[in-house]
């Protein structure tokens, strides 16, 4: 890797004179040696700083140089999917104006929680470079357990819920030893998966093959409640922009005490009023229909925390650092095998956790569940959420923007009416698109040097 | 000049099924000492390195840590001696930023929760008494060049404040100023009281900042010179392990043509 400036700014050159290269160098030099070609020589004494870093100017003009560069550099991180998002509601929202009713927004807030919960899992196991493809399965599994626990069986529904969950989380463990202990490519295993826990779930499920919910269970109450009043929705809003503002203030200040740099408070205020505007569109438009989704603030809850869990904790650095460097993290004291098996236990967990939801949605666990398309929809979400398939990039809020977008293509072609044909066509195509946007990324990262 | 032994290898022998790799290997390590551990491709100078990281346990011998056997079984019970290891690929991980990489596996926490400003400014401070010059301590790994990634897994060595760090090639893979960059770094851990060994290839380094040179041919000890009191040649014919080799060849010529 010989590249020598990072942003890749014109001129930005270490000051060695051309013919000075190939010169002799005066005695007191380090000697050569027999390596490699001759690397310009920076005469000067040394500055303190990098005289090749490229430094961010203040104000305005500073950040479009830097979203600029990112740009440029393949940084593109939400952008391409926020973007995406808007031409897809734009277009549907032209071709139809129910599209962008509060009552359709409203329901496909709480359509895309099943998904998106089980995209949440689907995101850590791209983090560590690997894919899990029996989350489908193992959602219908642990709806179908919660449901024969507890209709059939008249088991409490707490413990059904979580006798599920455990399940869900004993299915990841399962997998995550196979792929860590015995070294089988979780590709492998989570196929084996796929096939046998849609197996298990027919045969839990019986002959009955459908088992409805009473719609009173705490499952299906977790899915349908609405939050109607007026303050529900805005005071979440407000509740989670203020969170936000506090936790930047604070981390300001203390990089300020600390005497590292710092955002600046202009940069704290934009991010701020972004987040506000959208967070209070969401709740005016809610509060337009019915109010806000227990399902949705549920779902809003889980991707904070993980988030959370994998920017701020040990935990998260050692996940991300297992898919940027496998041996790299080995050495560095990480148990490699105890990562892998949690992150599985994870995923299995969140699609369990997406499957109740699901099952909530349909008032039922059935033959089918867990089924069709949900696998590729969970995955799909993941990366057109901007989750890099390749490892070691990704967030949480990439499940929430991904399940967005397959869900509100879904949507608008069934208020057009459209087949299944074409949806499939065009969700697949999407998907193609996002995982082309994330290659040609990586190929503009590594040429920026910054992959 | 130099200081107590630090580390200090008495007999040690490693097998990998029928080949002998270390036969009676004797090295010794003081504060405030560069050890060059010199010898030819198979020489068992990694074999070596990694008996002492801990990564294979020795057969036979005794490593001696400031004067108390130890055992090394894991590569963490070397660290937590304080001894410290930057091998040849550097093992960063390209996606996480400076800051992230010279904390890997010891996180500052409080309350669990990372503590990035700690970090950051110890990080600062770690590069700064070093004099590493790097963009910035928050761009990721990736979009530096190949001696800055030396410097920073060198420095990533260095958060444990360890007592011997043991460099596998440092400068097998950089150019001019980047290995003037890192021997200038060497020679600051020597003044910072670390016992370094040096693994190299490159006479001209192992002159340069060396104070002992340690020679290995074919698993065994081949001679431990002083700096002060040999030199380049003197040490290739112990790696060589002949006094008939090109250099002493050309030599002979030479004053055979000039008589």
């Amino acid at each position: 890797m010989s590249e020598n400036n990072p942003g890749g700014a014109p001129g930005g050159g270490s000051g060695g004179e051309p013919e000075r290269r190939h010169g002799p160098l005066p005695e007191d030099s380090m000697p050569l040696g027999g390596v490699n070609a001759p690397v310009p020589v920076a005469p000067e004494a040394t500055p303190a700083v990098d005289p090749r870093l490229i430094v961010r100017q203040e104000g305005i003009k500073g950040y479009l140089g830097e979203f600029r560069r990112r740009m440029s550099s393949g940084e593109l991180g939400s952008l391409p999917v926020v973007l995406a998002l808007i031409v897809i509601w734009a277009v549907f929202g032209s071709l139809n104006s129910s599209f962008l009713s509060a009552q359709n927004l409203s329901n496909l807030s709480q359509q895309i929680v099943g998904t998106g919960m089980i995209a949440i899992g689907v995101v850590f196991v791209l983090l560590l470079g690997e894919i899990d493809l029996s989350v489908g399965s193992v959602s219908g599994l642990c709806a179908a357990i919660f449901a024969v626990l507890n209709v059939t069986n008249g088991v409490n529904q707490w413990l059904a819920l979580i006798t599920a969950i455990v399940g869900g989380a004993v299915v990841g463990a399962i997998h995550g030893i196979f792929f860590a202990k015995v070294g089988v490519p979780a590709f492998v295993v989570t196929l084996a998966g796929n096939l046998g826990w849609n197996g298990l779930m027919l045969q839990v499920l019986g002959t009955n093959g459908t088992v409805n919910l009473s719609g009173k269970d705490i499952v299906s109450r977790l899915y349908s409640t609405i939050y109607g009043q007026q303050i529900a929705g805005y005071g979440v809003a407000a509740i989670g922009v203020l969170l936000f503002l506090f936790a930047s203030l604070i981390d300001a200040r203390r990089r300020q005490v600390a005497g590292v740099p710092s955002r600046p408070l202009a940069d704290i205020v934009l991010r701020t009023v972004l987040l506000a505007i959208v967070a209070f569109l969401a709740a005016y438009t809610l509060n337009q229909y019915k109010g806000l989704p227990l399902a949705l603030l549920i779902f809003l809850i889980f991707i904070v925390v993980l988030d959370f869990v994998l920017r701020r904790t040990a935990y998260g650095r050692q996940v991300f650092a297992l898919g940027g460097n496998i041996e790299g993290a080995r050495r560095a004291g990480i148990n490699v095998s105890w990562i892998r098996i949690s992150v599985f236990t994870i995923c299995s967990t969140m699609a369990a956790v997406g499957g109740l939801f699901l099952a909530a949605q349909i008032q039922s666990a059935s033959q089918t569940s867990g089924g069709g398309n949900l696998l590729m929809n969970a995955i799909a979400a993941a990366v057109i959420g901007g989750t890099s398939l390749f490892g070691g990039r990704g967030k949480t809020w990439s499940a929430l923007l991904g399940a967005l977008v397959i869900a509100s293509i879904q949507s608008g072609m069934n208020i057009e009416g459209l087949s299944n044909a074409i949806q499939f066509m065009i969700t697949g195509a999407v998907l193609l698109a996002a995982v082309v946007v994330d290659s040609l990324a990586r190929r503009t990262q590594k040429a920026a040097g910054r992959a | 000049m130099a200081g107590e032994t630090v580390l200090a290898l008495r007999g040690v022998s490693k097998r990998f099924g029928a080949v002998q790799a270390l036969t009676d290997i004797e090295l010794e390590v003081h504060r405030g000492e560069v050890v060059a551990l010199v010898g030819d491709n198979g020489a068992g100078k990694s074999t070596l390195v990694k008996a002492i990281a801990g990564v294979h346990q020795p057969d036979e011998g005794v490593i001696e840590w400031q004067g108390k056997a130890v055992s090394i079984h894991r590569p963490q019970d070397a660290q937590q001696l304080g001894i410290a290891t930057v091998y040849q690929d550097l093992a960063l991980c390209d996606n996480l930023d400076v800051v992230g990489n010279l904390f890997l596996g010891r996180e500052i926490r409080r309350f669990t929760i990372l503590d990035e400003v700690a970090m950051e400014k110890r990080s600062r401070q770690l590069l700064d008494t070093l004099s590493i010059r790097i963009p910035s301590v928050r761009i990721p790994v990736a979009s530096l060049s190949g001696g800055q990634r030396q410097v920073v897994a060198i420095a990533r060595a260095l958060i444990g404040s360890p007592k011997v760090v043991m460099l596998d090639e440092p400068t097998a893979a950089l150019g001019v100023e980047q290995t003037a960059q890192v021997l200038d770094l060497v020679e600051r851990l020597r003044e910072q009281d670390h016992g370094v060994i040096l693994i190299s290839h490159n006479m001209a380094d192992v002159m340069a900042v060396a104070d002992t040179v340690a020679v290995l041919r074919l698993g065994r000890n081949n001679g431990v010179f002083d700096k002060r009191y040999t030199n380049q040649e003197e040490i290739i014919s112990a790696i060589t392990g002949a006094t008939d080799n090109a250099v002493t060849r050309r030599k002979a010529r030479g004053q055979e043509d000039s008589q």
